[in-house]
């Protein structure tokens, strides 16, 4: 991360601090935070992007309150939180089961968290009829959870959480247990929310496809570690290492040699500039490989190896001279497809700049 | 290809005949007793019309009257107690993670359910004895303590099944919506464990009920509950108000025990 993503002491919603988490002791101790440290900005849109057991979810309960680091620090607007019980830190958490309580309706779920806070009365209920117009469930203020559908007790879940107006707002994979249409309703309903209460959303996902749409930066996580913290372009167009490359999106991986701030493939062809010296790995994205005629100037020669046909686009496998396999992604056509069938001779060409280094 | 059917009981031979003998065996003592319960006659053999004359009898029996209001007496303070101790014995084993001697703490809990309960009637009797000489209390505190501690264990398992299919993370919604845990447990942990308390408190009261070892061993004079009353009619000559008393004492478990099956079964 560059000094420049960071964002200024006043600006500041929650940071990490050094966070290191360690489970069990002897022999199976396991880290799942590895020396943790991000600042994450006021008003800002934070997705925490990593496969199952890289410690996201350790990091977003360090956060709550739930579990306490190692060592390290939480810092809450500035301020040490890292000993602070759950309920004197002002974050929410949405969970990932909801955890609505059953014997509550939906509005006092809502309403739990401004009790607890000794809100006036008149003022629990105006914010509770706020909070359930807000998102949309004014009808069922006298339900019970269990009568509720998935979608609306994620939306209820929501709104108990944003009632108390929290610094900062968790979300632990809120999305997962919905189907896919629902999710992407429930997206753009997150994004509204976040847009029209101006609270800080620390949102965590293995979802990549999610993470990309959704966030205004990604930080991504693997073993324990922040491997890098940026904007959703900065993320997939210049990814740090190979995980980040492989995780997010699809990638083809080829063997390379940077010489001079050349960069050219074992097959001999140099297909872009790029720090470095000696051999390297490079990462092509698939959709910046473009089929041209064989022979054409300067295109690689290539052979096709097969297609899949995906709506709107195809992607085609191809072999270079060297054997090296790769995926291009080939627009489909108004007028139909172009026939492929294996041991097509084609030429690629790479768009400029579409080349990475990656450091393994 | 027919799917390989899994073994069933139900399709051993003479399955049916067996289980008719066991459900015969279970209940028509009981049937008995409560047909017998209204017969006209004093006779245990032979039939002499419907009569609800050993009921009015029973009835009108003031010993009869003052157990019976001894042993709902004794139920109560025991049912209430038990439920208490066993419900925060039940947070303290459930909620604290794993520690040191969990194992013995279990064991420790349910010990009046393993060891033979005339063990306990005579180690209590002495313990009593005791006290009794040293203070020349006589009451029926004796009793309510000794039907209490045994009642433990039985409140304590519904109460634990209640505590450990909940799911923690609601105790983890309230105090993140900032509920100190005094809250979280008054406003969330109690509600829920609501049917589980409710649920060992009746099964305490029914075992309570109908304890007489303990009793027996455990009673000062004049001290009878209706269970054992019951014995001490049987050593003189047989009544048929017995039946009377067995009938009521089974319809009242048998209400108590309804209502903790369903409590039981109705988990949300």
């Amino acid at each position: 991360m560059t000094a420049m993503d960071q964002p200024s002491p006043a600006d500041q919603a929650i940071a990490a601090d050094h966070v290191i988490k360690r489970f069990g002791d002897g022999d199976s101790v396991v880290r799942a935070l590895d020396d943790v440290s991000v600042t994450i900005a006021k008003g800002e849109f934070f997705t925490l992007l990593g496969p199952s057991g890289c410690g996201k979810t350790t990091l977003l309960r360090c956060i709550a309150g739930f579990e306490t680091p190692t060592s390290g620090r939480i810092l809450l607007s500035g301020r040490d939180i890292t000993r602070e019980p759950p309920n004197r830190r002002r974050v929410n958490t949405v969970f990932q089961s909801y955890a609505l309580f059953p014997h509550l309706t939906v509005a006092q779920n809502v309403a739990f968290g401004l009790e607890m806070l000794g809100k006036p009365r008149a003022e629990v209920s105006r914010t509770v009829d706020r909070m359930l117009s807000l998102v949309r469930l004014d009808a069922f203020a006298a339900r019970r959870p269990d009568a509720l559908s998935g979608g609306q007790q994620q939306r209820v879940a929501l709104a108990r959480a944003l009632a108390t107006q929290p610094e900062v707002l968790l979300l632990d994979e809120p999305l997962s247990a919905l189907d896919l249409k629902l999710r992407k309703e429930m997206q753009s309903e997150l994004k509204r929310l976040q847009h029209e209460t101006g609270i800080t959303f620390v949102f965590v996902t293995h979802d990549q496809e999610e993470a990309l749409t959704m966030s205004d930066r990604i930080g991504v996580m693997s073993a324990g570690k922040l491997l890098q913290v940026g904007p959703p372009r900065e993320i997939y167009n210049r990814p740090v290492n190979r995980f980040v490359a492989d995780f997010i999106g699809e990638t083809n991986f080829l063997p390379a040699l940077v010489e001079d701030g050349q960069v050219r493939l074992t097959s001999g062809e140099v297909v872009g500039q790029g720090q470095g010296q000696g051999r390297v790995t490079v990462a092509i994205r698939p959709e910046q490989l473009h089929l041209a005629l064989p022979g054409d100037g300067g295109a690689i020669p290539a052979t096709v190896e097969g297609s899949t046909y995906l709506g709107t686009d195809s992607h085609v496998q191809l072999r270079l001279v060297d054997g090296s396999r790769l995926v291009a992604r080939v627009p489909s056509q108004p007028s139909g497809d172009l026939a492929l069938p294996a041991g097509t001779q084609v030429g690629l060409r790479v768009a400029p700049g579409a080349v990475q280094v990656l450091a393994d | 290809m027919a799917e390989p059917r899994p073994f069933s009981v139900t399709r051993l031979p003479g399955f049916t005949a067996i289980a008719i003998t066991a459900f015969v065996a279970l209940y028509l003592p009981i049937i008995t007793i409560v047909v017998f319960s209204f017969n006209a006659l004093s006779s245990m053999s032979q039939w002499g019309g419907f009569s609800l004359h050993w009921y009015r009898e029973a009835w009108a029996n003031d010993t009869v009257q003052e157990a019976t209001i001894r042993s709902l007496l004794i139920a109560t303070v025991a049912a209430l107690v038990s439920t208490v101790v066993a419900t925060l014995a039940a947070l303290g084993t459930t909620r604290q993670g794993r520690f040191r001697g969990r194992t013995a703490i279990y064991a420790l809990i349910n010990q009046p359910l393993m060891v033979p309960e005339i063990v306990t009637a005579v180690s209590l009797l002495i313990v009593f004895g005791a006290i009794r000489q040293a203070t020349g209390y006589q009451g029926l505190g004796y009793l309510m303590l000794a039907h209490s501690a045994f009642c433990v264990p039985f409140a304590y398992l519904p109460i634990r099944a209640r505590l450990e299919g909940m799911d923690r993370t609601l105790e983890l919604a309230a105090a993140d919506l900032y509920a100190t845990p005094l809250q979280a447990f008054r406003r969330i942990t109690l509600p829920l464990l609501m049917p589980g308390i409710a649920a060992g408190a009746m099964l305490a009261f029914v075992i309570s009920l109908d304890d007489v070892v303990i009793t027996e061993f455990v009673k000062s004079a004049g001290q009878d509950t209706l269970a054992t009353y019951m014995l001490g009619q049987f050593r003189r000559t047989l009544t048929p108000e017995v039946n009377a008393i067995s009938t009521a004492l089974l319809a009242l478990t048998l209400v108590l025990l309804t209502g903790f099956f369903l409590i039981t079964r109705k988990r949300a």
